[in-house]
């Protein structure tokens, strides 16, 4: 059924609106040449690799996503996670799938390690996210934006989903017939632990680690670099706190790491459907309530997030 | 006619109560609109700058229940600075001296403050209803003088109100006496409440139908209301956080089977995701299910929930549903007429949560589908389609591709062609939100095809003015315009001037309209209150050329001419 006659549906784009396919992916590939000088994904090409031999972090893209995310010290992530992996889904004004695979990954102009991925475009604003930070959009009621964000920020502080404690102590307080001052949000607000485990490629001893205790994606990286990172210390870690393990991270482990050359991993969840994701795509406290375990992987083992890298 | 006695008259139009009935009914001759006039208990004021208040009185003297409508609807988003106007005070100062019957008042998106609430509850002796839809500049103090002094309050409906909560006794204040409410809805504060004097509250008002809490209600007090409120037929819960193996939670679970009436379900602002079983034995009777704001509940617990709720009519969702939930839906809710989904993260990186495919299995699922909203990381062309050949009944139809200017991902062009099949089946279509990437083609389909449309949402769309002209040009019915960064400018604006007078209001932001522009328009159309709003006009870059563009427009036909409480920033032309 014709919407106008002469015009069929899948033949309509070709008149105004100008952005046919050609004329923008001249556009795109042109950027990509003059912006970084990167041909592909080239996670090699982070800045400080050379210093970065034992380092493991997450990578996240920058600040404007409020889930806390930057950078902490010189320590470049070397744990990937989604933001440093091509998007498969278009952005403004770039072109043909295909191009967004193969365009840059990570590295932006600046130095302070904060990867935007492939989200370049020419006239729009474009966050590091890359979703355009433009004023008023999405159309949402500022309300219903405010409650959402309100919302993320209870779960990201740890409230236990099941205590009973909890909204009892509510009402107690209440049943007095006073004001109460406090925070409703911390009222009778206890953090309990979220132990979850950590395994890591190559190593058979797993760890656990308590997400509670960790704020926000950048002090899970820091956390976990410490448990992973140096043999030493975790041998350290394993006597102070009192477990004599017969069977001790390996030094090997770490120098096979370092002979490799791919010494880059990548952080990934299972969540609460059995499904491993890589984390950081979604907010804190929303990746709090879906995480069951955890597993730090070589990126060359990763099927499909791999691939993006040789393109 | 002249026969007809006018008290005959008079009761037949009792039975006319739609505004636009009614306005037609007062046009047909003298006699009639003096009986019209006076019989008049309902008024609906879309935008209260058309209007003043003493006119409004001097005209309909028996307004008993008047409705106002005060900033643009972007306001909502941010887009019209704070203290634009829309104030409510001189409204209601004027209906105390003028209307002292006055029973209901409902406002939305105006500014509403303390003692404007104080004088209303003071001056109405028999004020009984009282909504506030997206308002603000009021806290619970303002709350607590409607509790205490309106002795036959039935409705307090409080929805998406920015309220400075100041944690006083506000429920506390409904006196002993007051057994009249229906309607209680106060999910929006967010504050604590004195429990205790909720529990009485509900204990001593049976014929409450709705009631909505806010999130600071614990599930201890739900369980003893619903033992309460039987007679519940719109349920907002608060805190739904428990330990499912408690006997809180049995007991609970038991007062919710009990709730045969609940037709209505929403709130779970804080959610354990575990505890929901305890509203499946009510689900089969819901006809309305609002979880849009419960971030707590992930996908697979949506979908074990609604696979209960097989007489839903009305869904509004966030996007954790997905693709796949909303295939669910589509299954499950054979009955359902509107659907919203929101995004659970409108700035993060798209997560593809939900997309074409969701939209296109509820729409082959949902044949009575007629109310949409949905955000979405991206939509085809091929799916619009497909969703306008199932769904032929859409009267709203608002689609929000989270990425501005994204096109069809498939074929990479603009969306032109599946909103064109939207326009072309829906016949009947009012309300049209349109998003994606956009040419001027699209404009040339709504122009043809849109003959019933009434509002129309335009963001980063279009390539030239023709695409506005084919619009202004095509849609007879329009009454609502609004419009932000597109390459609309002077000419298509000043097309047909006349236009504008048929219609409420335009709104246009970060087009390409200049200053001369808009000062012509304002002298052609003596009847329109043309307002610029210049947040630089305290600066250098303040308007004073005409060839300058303007970055926020908005137009609204008045009576009453240029409004005098217009702050710095905006200046009728």
């Amino acid at each position: 059924m014709g919407v106008v006659p002469g015009a069929g549906f899948s033949s309509g784009g070709s008149t105004s609106g100008g952005s046919s396919s050609t004329v923008s992916e001249l556009e795109v590939v042109a950027e990509q040449d003059s912006n970084t000088g990167l041909s592909s994904v080239e996670v090699s090409s982070y800045p400080d690799e050379a210093e970065l031999e034992l380092g493991l972090g997450l990578s996240i893209g920058g600040g404007g996503s409020g889930c806390g995310l930057k950078v902490v010290g010189k320590q470049v992530p070397r744990i990937l996670t989604a933001n440093d992996l091509p998007s498969i889904v278009s952005r403004p004004l770039t072109a043909s799938p295909s191009l967004t695979c193969s365009s840059s990954v990570g590295i932006t102009n600046n130095n302070n390690n904060l990867f935007s991925g492939t989200k370049r475009t020419a006239d729009s604003v474009t966050s590091p996210t890359g979703v355009s930070q433009v004023v008023g959009w999405p159309p949402i009621r500022a309300y219903r934006v405010n409650s959402l964000a309100n919302q993320a920020k209870s779960l990201a502080t740890g409230e236990p989903v099941l205590s009973i404690n909890e909204c009892k102590g509510n009402g107690v307080v209440h049943g007095a017939g006073d004001k109460a001052d406090a925070n409703p949000m911390q009222k009778g607000h206890h953090k309990s632990s979220l132990f979850v485990k950590v395994n890591m490629d190559g190593n058979g001893i797993g760890r656990k680690i308590d997400l509670n205790a960790q704020s926000n994606y950048e002090s899970l990286a820091l956390t976990l670099e410490e448990m992973f990172t140096i043999p030493t210390r975790a041998t350290n870690i394993l006597k102070s706190s009192g477990e004599v393990n017969g069977v001790v991270m390996k030094a090997s482990t770490k120098s096979s790491k370092l002979s490799d050359g791919s010494s880059d991993y990548v952080l990934t969840y299972e969540d609460k459907e059995g499904d491993w994701m890589l984390v950081g795509d979604v907010p804190w406290g929303m990746f709090i309530g879906s995480v069951k375990r955890m597993r730090i992987v070589k990126t060359s083992e990763v099927n499909g997030l791999a691939q993006g890298f040789e393109e | 006619m002249n026969y007809f006695p006018e008290e005959v008259l008079e009761h037949v139009f009792d039975f006319i109560t739609s505004h636009k009935d009614r306005n037609a009914v007062s046009l047909v001759c003298k006699t009639w609109y003096q009986v019209e006039r006076e019989s008049r208990y309902g008024v609906f004021i879309g935008n209260c700058y058309a209007i003043n208040p003493e006119r409004l009185i001097a005209r309909f003297p028996r307004v008993r229940s008047l409705t106002l409508k005060g900033k643009p609807h972007f306001a909502d988003f941010n887009l019209v600075p704070h203290d634009w106007g829309a104030f409510v005070d001189p409204w209601i100062k004027a209906l105390v001296k003028g209307c002292p019957d006055l029973e209901e008042l409902r406002l939305k998106r105006m500014v509403v403050s303390d003692d404007s609430l104080e004088l209303l509850s003071r001056s109405f002796v028999n004020f009984k209803s009282l909504v506030l839809v997206s308002c603000d500049g009021f806290s619970t103090d303002g709350l607590a003088a409607i509790a205490a002094n309106c002795r036959y309050l039935r409705e307090l409906d409080l929805q998406e109100n920015d309220v400075d909560d100041r944690r006083g006794h506000w429920i506390s204040c409904f006196p002993e006496t007051c057994t009249s409410l229906v309607s209680l809805n106060f999910a929006c504060l967010k504050g604590e409440i004195s429990l205790p004097a909720l529990e009485r509250l509900v204990a001593r008002n049976p014929n409450l139908r709705s009631l909505r809490l806010n999130h600071t209600v614990p599930f201890e007090t739900l369980k003893k209301i619903l033992t309460q409120a039987s007679k519940l037929v719109d349920l907002g819960t608060g805190c739904f956080v428990h330990h499912p193996k408690s006997e809180s939670y049995h007991k609970l679970k038991n007062a919710m089977s009990k709730c045969k009436s609940v037709r209505s379900l929403s709130g779970f602002l804080d959610v354990a995701p575990r505890c929901l079983p305890a509203v499946y034995p009510i689900c089969a009777n819901l006809t309305s299910l609002n979880l849009s704001y419960a971030p707590g509940i992930n996908g697979n617990e949506l979908i074990k929930l609604i696979r209960h709720c097989k007489n839903l009519r009305r869904l509004w969702t966030l996007d954790y549903i997905g693709d796949k939930g909303l295939g669910v839906v589509a299954a499950t809710c054979k009955e359902l007429e509107e659907l919203r989904v929101f995004p659970s993260d409108p700035f993060g990186p798209g997560n593809a949560a939900v997309t074409e495919e969701g939209l296109v299995a509820i729409s082959a699922g949902c044949r009575k589908l007629h109310s949409l909203l949905y955000f979405c990381q991206q939509m085809t062309n091929a799916g619009l389609i497909t969703v306008a050949k199932n769904c032929p009944n859409f009267i709203r139809f608002r689609l929000c591709i989270l990425d501005p200017k994204k096109p069809d991902p498939v074929t990479m062009q603009p969306l032109d062609e599946g909103f064109g099949a939207i326009v072309q089946s829906c016949k009947r279509l009012r309300r049209l939100s349109i998003s994606g990437m956009l040419s001027d083609q699209v404009f040339l389909y709504i122009g043809m095809y849109a003959e019933q449309l009434e509002m129309l949402s335009i963001a980063f769309a279009g390539d030239s003015d023709k695409g506005l002209l084919y619009v202004l040009n095509g849609c007879k019915k329009l009454r609502k315009l609004e419009i932000r960064d597109c390459p609309f400018g002077d000419m298509a604006l000043l097309m047909d001037v006349d236009k504008y007078e048929g219609m409420r209001s335009l709104w246009m932001s970060s087009c390409e309209l200049t200053l001369g522009g808009c000062k012509t328009l304002a002298r052609k159309m003596p009847m329109l209150n043309v307002e610029i709003i210049d947040e630089n006009s305290q600066r250098e870059s303040a308007l004073v050329d005409d060839r300058q563009r303007v970055e926020k427009m908005y137009l609204y036909r008045t009576l009453v001419g240029p409004r005098h409480d217009a702050p710095d920033f905006v200046s009728t032309l």
